[in-house]
């Protein structure tokens, strides 16, 4: 392809891309009239900025900061119980030989290939059955169940760390645990990274199950909010009633949302490489 | 445990004695919590959707009942073609845009450009879900679009407009193509890497120019990453549901309600108090997408042990 063409074609996409995030920042400085009336990529000023911030907070007495701290707590809860589960697993399933490894192998390629939203309805339905319904775990355990997870760490282990290595160790007097713990975890770092990544990045940006599960606002993870404050946003919603957010106080919820994923994003670039490689190259 | 202990310790108490007279215990060990997670929300729901979608509300077996009562659901048949265009118009798209942009940007001779604009076109991801419906419900209103001037050009002029039902599988494509595509195009550029520069420059020595080299070496050696973008993005692609969800929100209802089969789903059990036409709805996404991606993964090899 020429030059100039693909100049044309990269720099469109570009746009595509970038000129959204762009816009959703400057909205966030500006007055509902100015999003109409000025140049949709100025920026506002400081004081409109300063205004939907205090409309925007005070909106059910902060419930902005009630939403990012519970989509905080599941998702770190879920990071937490994930590692602690997932690696283990992985690095039995390439490490160790056990009876059912080959059947577990095939569960979790068959339930990663399952899409997950399908079940929220019937998981709602187990849910309810135990009474947990709209209790922190019922969002937080689900999310801890991340067979992908564990696929990549048993890629990882397989390719990455020597058998050798660990049958050594046993010679040597170390125990099973001791093996694990002492020379696999320490190699780990890597797919810990990338495991933590995924899945803290799925499961805050997750809408569906939260929105099922916990019907009550104080318990919304932020991304529910986000429709909540949608459904007061007049011109979305013409019946929306006294408690109308304005469409820059949306915006800049929307920022605030994604804040601690876009944090993550600076720095996952790489990840994304090696954890999606690993992920197709070996089985 | 304590009775596990005290066996072991009769059988020796080394390692060795341990591991003869339970062979895998350790991996039984680091296993466990994940099995138990497997069962309780892998296992558990899908037996749940399955016993649901085959009972009648006092908990009789049904037959199909339910799956006729779906199918003959007026929304059904429609919710099915609407995610069978939307997942038609996501997977084309991906994969030639993924691929193509890929190729251009790793062609690219000024390395720095290249990865800033990876980085831009990747950026996106951080805003998926309900947040990339918000970005996007401003884009596609021509009052305060940026683009506003395109959609005015197409004959838009309104919100509402814009995001007529018919146009929804383009919309939808779009919001998806930008949350997703730039992570994809970053794994492509990566495995593009991968490929040796020797094969290349053989190539470029035998008188192929760029466009026969992405033809006959690149795109053959990206198949199998190929593939797997295909999987993951139909299973993703195939359970639509916060983005027509929130589009019908912000559209009064006009467009989006009951759009794809997950919402359908959602609606029976929440709506019409119907779980086992709920369930079967979901029996039926599970087994369609399950199929496809066996398919896929059998016809490629991909999980060919290696």
């Amino acid at each position: 392809m020429p030059g100039p063409v693909r100049a044309l074609v990269l720099t469109a996409f570009l746009l595509f891309f970038a000129v959204p995030v762009l816009w959703l920042v400057l909205a966030a400085t500006k007055t509902d009239d100015q999003l109409v009336h000025g140049n949709p990529l100025s920026f506002g000023s400081w004081s409109a900025l300063r205004h939907n911030w205090n409309a925007l907070t005070a909106y059910q007495d902060d419930a902005i900061f009630l939403w990012l701290r519970n989509s905080a707590v599941y998702s770190s809860l879920a990071l937490v119980i994930t590692l602690a589960v997932t690696i283990p697993a992985g690095y039995a399933l390439a490490m160790t030989e056990f009876r059912g490894r080959r059947t577990l192998l095939v569960a979790t390629l068959v339930v990663m290939l399952m899409p997950n939203a399908t079940l929220v309805v019937p998981l709602f339905l187990e849910i309810n059955a135990v009474h947990l319904v709209g209790s922190t775990w019922s969002v937080v355990l689900p999310y801890s169940f991340y067979p992908f997870g564990v696929y990549l760490t048993y890629i990882y282990f397989g390719t990455a760390v020597p058998k050798e290595l660990l049958a050594a160790a046993r010679i040597d007097g170390c125990s099973e645990f001791g093996a694990f713990r002492r020379i696999a975890l320490p190699l780990a770092a890597p797919v810990i990274a990338l495991v933590g990544f995924f899945s803290f990045v799925a499961n805050w940006t997750n809408y569906f199950l939260p929105y099922v599960l916990l019907p009550e606002s104080d318990q919304f993870p932020v991304q529910v909010g986000l429709g909540t404050l949608l459904s007061n946003v007049p011109q979305f919603n013409p019946t929306a009633g006294t408690l109308a957010v304005q469409r820059p106080e949306l915006a800049l919820a929307t920022l605030l949302a994604i804040t601690p994923v876009l944090v993550v994003f600076l720095f996952s670039q790489r990840f994304l490489v090696t954890g999606m490689l690993a992920g197709a190259t070996k089985g | 445990m304590s009775i596990l202990s005290i066996r072991g310790g009769r059988a020796g108490g080394t390692p060795t004695a341990r591991r003869a007279w339970w062979p895998g215990r350790a991996g039984h060990g680091f296993v466990a919590p994940y099995v138990v997670l497997l069962i309780a929300f892998g296992v558990v729901p899908t037996g749940y959707a399955i016993d649901f979608a085959f009972t009648d509300a006092s908990g009789r077996f049904a037959g199909l009942a339910n799956f006729t009562a779906a199918a003959a659901d007026f929304r059904f048949a429609s919710a099915a073609a609407h995610v069978a265009l939307y997942l038609l118009f996501w997977l084309v798209s991906l994969v030639v845009l993924v691929v193509g942009l890929a190729l251009l940007l790793h062609n690219l001779a000024a390395r720095g450009v290249g990865k800033a604009l990876r980085f831009l076109y990747y950026l996106p991801g951080a805003l998926a879900g309900a947040a990339s419906v918000m970005v996007w419900l401003f884009m596609l209103d021509p009052t305060v679009s940026p683009a506003g001037f395109l959609l005015r050009a197409f004959g838009l002029d309104t919100f509402g407009q814009v995001i007529a039902p018919g146009h929804l599988p383009f919309v939808l494509t779009a919001i998806a193509f930008w949350t997703g595509a730039g992570g994809w195009i970053v794994v492509m550029y990566g495995a593009l890497n991968n490929i040796s520069p020797e094969l290349m420059e053989a190539a470029r020595i035998d008188g192929a120019g760029p466009w026969q080299i992405a033809r006959r070496v690149q795109i053959p050696l990206l198949r199998k990453w190929i593939v797997y973008m295909v999987i993951l993005a139909f299973a993703v692609g195939a359970q639509l549901f916060v983005e027509p969800q929130l589009l019908a929100q912000a559209s009064n209802g006009v467009a989006g309600r009951d759009y794809s089969l997950n919402q359908l789903s959602y609606d029976f059990a929440f709506q019409n108090n119907d779980l086992g036409t709920a369930a079967a709805v979901s029996v039926v996404l599970l087994v369609v997408t399950l199929v496809v991606a066996v398919v896929f993964v059998v016809k490629s090899g991909f999980f060919d042990a290696g």
